[in-house]
């Protein structure tokens, strides 16, 4: 039964690591560039949910709006005032502002929060419940759940959508896309917008069940990374399944090995995709 | 050489020699030292990050290993920690060849982003492995028993190997530069697909450049452990010594010579400064600064400071020309 818990307790957290790892591919398919400071919006999208919660005492859902609206607005901040402009320079460039960013919001929330863990009260969405012996926290299970939904909303988005086929030209080809009558910067906008909002509602999501410190992107990027990889660079359908497959690899580490080693296992996990079968599960090669 | 040129470089050998000479007080000469072994590791992650293009955040974990062995060494047999240094090269060399194989096969981004895995990787096993002192760290001999436990009161000898080992490193660098391999370099980073085409074997260069430059990383961790005495997780492997090293390179000049140690001359004394100045708070405030100075290098000059005095040196010329037209043309 304990072996039971511990693959819903992955697949849950996974669903919530593929909800931000989506938005983190589907920049990168559209302009090859990798967000390294993806880890601290989602850590920005966490204190959002803390101070929402603490300063206006809003509910889950209030404070899930509010962060993705913000991480919305900050992708598209940075998008137009950083990447437009490096997205096209040498590799140097493109890697140095995002990791730049990432220094920079790292440690303005270090500054201005203090190193010091805080977390949301329990019991936020009522007890845990018991399906047929396991048991399942609230939080986890709601977080889970919503995160599915979204992400599959983003692919639906993608592929259902005016908007989505004209993010996915742009993708394909810009040139070809600007003679449709598209902009792709703002596609490209649009993009960083959407990046930021799942990277934000992801931290409220998981904000209702781990602590929040500064440092918390660190390890949440890299598992964007493992993710993405995983997944296959772009897709948005991959990064679902690798999301899934990500939470449930951590979880029984953690259970087999002791929680420290659990990252070791997902970080080995990346090098060995790397070897095997770099263009993931879903990529093309 | 110009006249121009070797004359500046007899000044600039000149005043690094002659600085702990000259500032007798032992903050300047500490100062000067860590100027220098900024300076080192920075060149080294120059040679992939800068001349081949391939841009690594996670060069500490070549620093660490250099960083680790000699206190490894001299804890278990109480060896000079100069024995563990090529130990230290040893590992760094086999670290870098399994980062490189696989990722230097795709585009770059897999390499900065498998580089920075496999230094987070390797922090958690170090930091919780006993043998390497988990999370306390290992201490190397506190009072020397001879020359070669290189424990030195004063910082000034410190000072002489950090420098001559920084000279060793330049000129090789330079000889590179001017070699069939600092040609293959240059075109990989002008544009990887044209340099396959004419021939240039990519990967192969690529994780030569890679484990030259991981040795050399090592070197400058060992050096660090040999003055400091002291070797842990955050600072042998921890993500901000990575940093320290791409921001010193980028702020100079990535890709040349004398970029990486321009770029340590500003920031070490920067941040000493700030680390100063704020206190404990201090280091969130220098990383907030270093974040957003890595920003505006990247946005509006990815050559760095020598790429800019250059454009700027050029354009002056260019007027004097302008200004002088009929001299020129007799």
């Amino acid at each position: 039964m304990i072996f039971l818990q511990v693959i819903a307790g992955g697949l849950l957290i996974g669903a919530v690591y593929a909800l931000f790892s989506a938005g983190l591919t589907l920049v990168w398919g559209m302009m090859n560039v990798i967000n390294f400071a993806h880890g601290e919006f989602v850590m920005l999208g966490m204190y959002v949910a803390f101070w929402a919660y603490t300063l206006m005492h809003a509910g889950p859902a209030g404070f899930s709006a509010l962060a993705a609206v913000l991480l919305f607005m900050l992708g598209v901040f940075v998008y137009l005032l950083l990447i437009r402009h490096v997205m096209r320079g040498p590799m140097l460039a493109q890697i140095l502002s995002t990791f730049g960013l990432l220094l920079f919001l790292r440690y303005a929330a270090y500054w201005a929060f203090s190193a010091n863990f805080v977390t949301l009260p329990e019991g936020l969405f009522g007890p845990s419940l018991n399906v047929g012996g396991i048991l399942l926290s609230a939080p986890k299970l709601v977080g889970g759940v919503v995160a599915l939904l979204l992400t599959l909303g983003i692919h639906l988005l993608l592929t259902r959508t005016a908007v989505g086929s004209q993010i996915l030209a742009v993708a394909e080809d810009r040139q070809a896309a600007m003679l449709m009558g598209i902009r792709p910067d703002r596609m490209q906008a649009l993009a960083w917008g959407l990046a930021g909002a799942s990277a934000g509602i992801a931290g409220a999501l998981i904000a209702t069940f781990f602590p929040i410190s500064p440092t918390v992107g660190e390890s949440l990027a890299l598992i964007a990374f493992v993710v993405v990889t995983l997944g296959g660079f772009g897709s948005v359908p991959g990064a679902m399944l690798a999301g899934l497959i990500v939470g449930l690899i951590e979880s029984l580490s953690a259970y087999y090995f002791g929680p420290v080693y659990q990252d070791v296992f997902v970080y080995g996990l990346f090098v060995l995709i790397l070897w095997v079968r770099p263009h993931g599960l879903l990529g093309k090669a | 050489m110009r006249p121009a040129t070797a004359a500046g470089w007899i000044v600039l050998g000149v005043v690094l020699v002659g600085f702990p000479l000259a500032l007798r007080d032992p903050y300047y000469q500490q100062l000067g030292a860590l100027v220098l072994l900024g300076a080192i590791s920075a060149s080294a992650w120059n040679l992939i990050g800068g001349y081949a293009g391939q841009v690594s955040v996670g060069h500490a974990v070549f620093f660490g290993a250099g960083a680790y062995m000699p206190l490894l060494f001299y804890n278990l047999w109480g060896w000079s920690p100069l024995l563990g240094l090529p130990a230290g090269i040893a590992v760094s060399v086999v670290i870098a060849f399994f980062i490189g194989v696989p990722t230097f096969r795709l585009a770059g981004h897999y390499f900065s982003m498998a580089t920075i895995a496999v230094a987070e990787l390797i922090r958690i096993l170090v930091g919780n492995w006993d043998f390497l002192g988990a999370s306390i760290g290992l201490m190397g001999p506190a009072t020397p028993r001879g020359w070669w436990d290189l424990v030195f009161r004063s910082t000034v000898p410190y000072y002489y190997i950090f420098l001559a080992v920084l000279a060793v490193l330049l000129a090789l660098t330079a000889v590179m530069e001017r070699s069939r391999f600092g040609y293959y370099l240059s075109a990989i980073r002008a544009g990887e697909r044209a340099a396959r085409s004419l021939g240039v074997p990519v990967g192969r260069y690529k994780l030569y450049a890679l484990m030259v430059s991981a040795a050399f990383t090592a070197v400058a961790g060992s050096l660090y452990a040999m003055k400091f005495g002291f070797i842990d997780p955050n600072s042998g492997l921890g993500i901000l010594v990575s940093v320290n090293m791409v921001l010193m390179a980028a702020l100079g000049g990535a890709g040349r010579l004398l970029g990486p140690l321009l770029g340590a001359a500003i920031l070490v004394p920067l941040q000493i400064t700030t680390n100063s100045l704020f206190g404990g708070g201090g280091t969130g405030l220098t990383y907030i600064l270093y974040g957003g100075i890595i920003m505006l290098i990247a946005r509006f000059e990815p050559g760095g400071l020598l790429e800019l005095w250059d454009r700027i040196h050029a354009r002056g010329r260019r007027r004097a020309l302008a200004a002088e037209p009929e001299r020129h043309a007799a």
